[in-house]
């Protein structure tokens, strides 16, 4: 009697104790923890990262970038705003259905004066309810790609958030931190289980899940622990702490590759580099040429002839990088292989070019070039300098961490920089407006060519799609002729995964947990 | 003598706004925060706005006024990069750093003192010479070197133990340990090393100095003299006499660990208030690097004082003299 019981008791604890068994754990590491799980407080990596895999958008990307439903099932483009019908059954994680008003209501919090959100999401004027799973997105006159724009605004029940009391996202002003810094309810894939910060950030698998048996990932719980250290890192993995590292030092890429059961993804990131030059001002500030030599059209293709890209993609980079002509990477509708090739690399050209606009013996230069921000940002500056040498150009580096460097840029304090630009909408949109138009609010240049400001605002609204991408090569191709920049390359992503999971690489350096594998 | 405390307080909280005043005219060269607070598509007019909502723009003066006035009142403001309250994140990582501090400060005591007196006075052995020559390594080599050398002996290689991080921790409420439990010290053991190397090196080092010295008194001669063994000898007497300036070291030296600490925690993803300012530091932090600093600069004033005082009881020549 008593030896049937306890059979009974072990066989149930046996049953309940297999499942945990067979759960396949994903643990992994980056840089950084996520600053907060508020979706809408933070546009930032590691932030976005983290609450993608709890909350969810309308439309998303898979690993290829390619749009793909998430929230919504289709989408139709309209005069004055998209229709997106949403998915039905979708519940959040707390329970509750997802509707409708739920949109409305994250468009607004996504839109509210303390979101990091508002620049995407201030496309959609506003939200119009047509039933429980249909809704229209206004825009303001028509918008071809509002839904390259969506990717990253995440679903907020709104039940959750006014009885949360988080309706607005945390301001800068509070003095105390709000409820959605620490907790959170998505509709997504996985849950959040417990959270330390900098140390370990644990989800599961959320059964409930619309998407459950859709694709191909089988993770049941996730392990996120940050490592700050680079060198610590890769020790992690090197010692099977952790099964994938997402951001391994380039120098560590050839250690992970020959380790038993350890492997390297890599694949072009959406991220390009390159040198700004400002021939706007009337005298540069650095400089000990009278005015401002960068003005002339033959100074700007020296500079860019004199920096041979492919020995900097060779021995600064190991191989891990493209060399490119143009200042936004393959995979950005825009960029094209007409434009795409690099400048060249021709020192006795660069120095004729001088020599021809004034400048036979050079002249001096300081380049503001930040020091923690891009692979190996600080030596690519240092090869140029050495580069630019050889044509006569004396420059003079000036190496800052990036708090310090991209004021300077926003305020258009500096002569010759380096600057980094990825594109989350996939669009030339996107760098037209920051970099080239002529009151682009990241463009220290003073490049203003009346053609491509013009292009750029007839863009927003045109949707005849061949147009439009017509127009936007006509003013590639007025960049590739002015030079207003000197492309370096595109960064390359490189992630160290290890053999008994299988993880797609994505060029937009995202952790896609829905398609990972665990063999 | 409460005359003589009081006069040391007073100094004390002079120490401590010259430093804070000092670390917070640094912060103008750290950078700009609001880079880091907004992502890039934010427009120039919504970083005006921050600057100006931070009060950022303010002259220095002001903004430490400011500061001070909210420290104060017991308000050292919100993180700029967690958006958590300062105080309440620097008191939940304490734990973790003050464990790793106690942890490697028994290290450095057990073994440097231990060392110190078999090489004082076994001076010529080649156990003596060996020690002495890898105890070079212990101060002439950064700690982060040690640090990344540990982990990849230790955990890389041999596998015994894990790379980093804190883990097995206990909430006790008050409390976050991870002392105890088996996974939480396989966890500080390697940090707690690199962290105690150069107090125990120095503490080696001073203890052989001074047994050297005290062996050569006159009291030890006459200890011999009067026929005691070796043991009682070496411990009861020579031992006793170098403590100390053995003790005055590590009083000062506590703080200096804490303060130091900074470099292992980053090394080791030890979630203690170091790898907090160095994460600060990066991002332009400034709450909670002031919050910091000023703790740190209190740490030290108040360890200091403890010191003067234990001087005082100890040593009557300082009443005399004050």
């Amino acid at each position: 009697m008593h030896f049937k019981k306890l059979l009974t008791v072990s066989v149930a604890a046996l049953t309940v104790a297999n499942p945990a068994l067979a759960e396949n754990v994903l643990r992994w590491t980056s840089q950084g923890d996520a600053l907060t799980m508020d979706p809408h407080s933070q546009n930032e990596g590691p932030t976005i990262a983290m609450n993608g895999q709890i909350y969810e958008s309308l439309v998303t990307r898979d690993a290829e970038l390619n749009l793909q439903p998430e929230l919504a099932e289709s989408w139709e483009a309209g005069a004055d705003g998209w229709t997106f019908n949403l998915r039905k059954g979708v519940k959040f994680h707390d329970g509750a259905d997802f509707t409708a008003e739920d949109v409305v209501f994250s468009f607004e919090r996504a839109n509210h004066e303390a979101s990091d959100y508002k620049e995407q999401a201030k496309n959609v004027t506003s939200v119009e309810v047509i039933d429980d799973h249909t809704v229209k997105l206004m825009t303001d006159g028509p918008n071809p790609i509002l839904p390259n724009q969506l990717t990253s605004i995440y679903m907020i029940d709104k039940g959750w958030a006014e009885a949360n009391n988080v309706v607005a996202p945390q301001d800068f002003k509070a003095k105390e931190e709000t409820y959605a810094v620490r907790n959170s309810n998505g509709t997504g894939p996985f849950a959040l289980v417990s959270r330390a910060p900098d140390e370990m950030t644990v989800l599961a698998r959320n059964a409930d899940w619309w998407g459950e048996g859709m694709f191909p990932g089988n993770i049941d719980k996730i392990e996120y622990r940050p490592i700050t250290n680079a060198a610590t890192r890769v020790a992690a993995l090197l010692s099977g702490e952790v099964d994938f590292v997402l951001d391994p030092p380039l120098q560590d890429i050839k250690r992970i590759e020959s380790s038993d059961g350890l492997g390297v993804k890599t694949v072009a990131q959406i991220r390009s580099i390159f040198f700004g030059m400002d021939q706007g001002i009337d005298q540069l500030r650095t400089s000990d040429a009278e005015g401002n030599p960068f003005k002339d059209a033959k100074v700007r293709e020296a500079f860019n002839l004199a920096i041979d890209k492919a020995a900097i993609q060779r021995v600064v980079m190991e191989g891990l990088s493209f060399p490119t002509g143009m200042i936004t990477p393959p995979g950005v509708l825009g960029n094209t292989p007409e434009n795409d090739p690099s400048y060249g690399f021709d020192p006795t050209k660069a120095k004729a070019l001088l020599a021809e606009a004034g400048y036979p013996d050079g002249f001096s230069i300081q380049l503001d070039c930040p020091n923690n921000r891009y692979n190996n940002d600080e030596k690519i500056c240092q090869a140029a300098v050495a580069m630019l040498a050889k044509i006569g150009v004396k420059v003079n580096l000036d190496a800052i961490p990036k708090a310090q460097h991209f004021p300077k840029i926003q305020k258009r304090e500096t002569d010759f920089y380096m600057l980094g630009w990825g594109v989350p909408t996939l669009d030339s949109h996107y760098v037209f407006s920051y970099l080239l138009d002529g009151e682009g609010s990241w463009n220290a240049t003073g490049y203003s060519n009346p053609r491509v400001n013009e292009i750029t605002t007839a863009i927003v609204t045109e949707i005849d799609i061949d147009k439009r991408t017509a127009l936007i090569d006509e003013a590639w191709t007025h960049v590739k002729a002015d030079m207003p920049y000197v492309p370096i390359h595109h960064q390359v992503l490189a992630w160290g995964i290890a053999d008994n999971v299988d993880i797609p690489i994505a060029a937009d350096d995202a952790f896609r947990p829905r398609y990972a594998v665990m063999k | 003598m409460l005359f003589f405390i009081l006069k040391r307080l007073s100094q004390s909280i002079l120490v401590m706004a010259i430093v804070s005043a000092v670390s917070f005219s640094l912060f103008n060269f750290v950078g700009d925060p609001v880079n880091n607070m907004v992502g890039q598509d934010a427009t120039r007019e919504q970083r005006v706005e921050i600057r100006q909502q931070l009060g950022l723009d303010d002259p220095v003066l002001t903004q430490y006024t400011r500061f001070l006035g909210n420290m104060l009142q017991g308000d050292f403001g919100l993180s700029y990069r967690i958006k958590r309250p300062v105080d309440e994140l620097i008191f939940e990582r304490l734990p973790a750093t003050l464990e790793l501090v106690f942890v490697s400060a028994i290290i450095a005591l057990l073994v440097g003192i231990t060392m110190g007196v078999y090489t004082g006075i076994r001076r010529k052995s080649w156990a003596s010479r060996a020690i002495l020559s890898i105890s070079l390594v212990g101060v002439s080599l950064p700690t982060f070197i040690i640090g990344i050398a540990l982990i990849y002996i230790f955990a890389v290689h041999l596998r015994w133990l894990p790379s980093s991080g804190r883990s097995g921790t206990v909430d006790l409420g008050w409390w976050k340990t991870s002392l105890l439990t088996v996974d939480g010290w396989r966890a500080i053991i390697l940090p707690a090393i690199t962290l105690s190397l150069f107090q125990l090196t120095l503490i080696l080092r001073l203890v052989r100095a001074e047994m050297l010295e005290v062996m050569q008194t006159d009291f030890i001669k006459f200890a011999r003299a009067r026929g005691l063994s070796e043991r009682a000898i070496n411990f009861r007497h020579a031992l006793r006499n170098t403590l100390v300036p053995v003790i005055t070291i590590i009083g000062i030296n506590i703080g200096g660990l804490i303060a130091f600490s900074v470099i292992t925690e980053t090394v080791f993803q030890w979630p203690g208030t170091g790898l907090m300012f160095i994460q600060a530091v990066d991002f332009v932090d400034v709450p909670i690097m002031a919050a910091y600093l000023v703790f740190v600069a209190l740490l030290f004033v108040l360890i200091n004082l403890v010191v003067d005082i234990l001087y005082f009881v100890v040593d009557p020549r300082i009443r005399l003299g004050d």
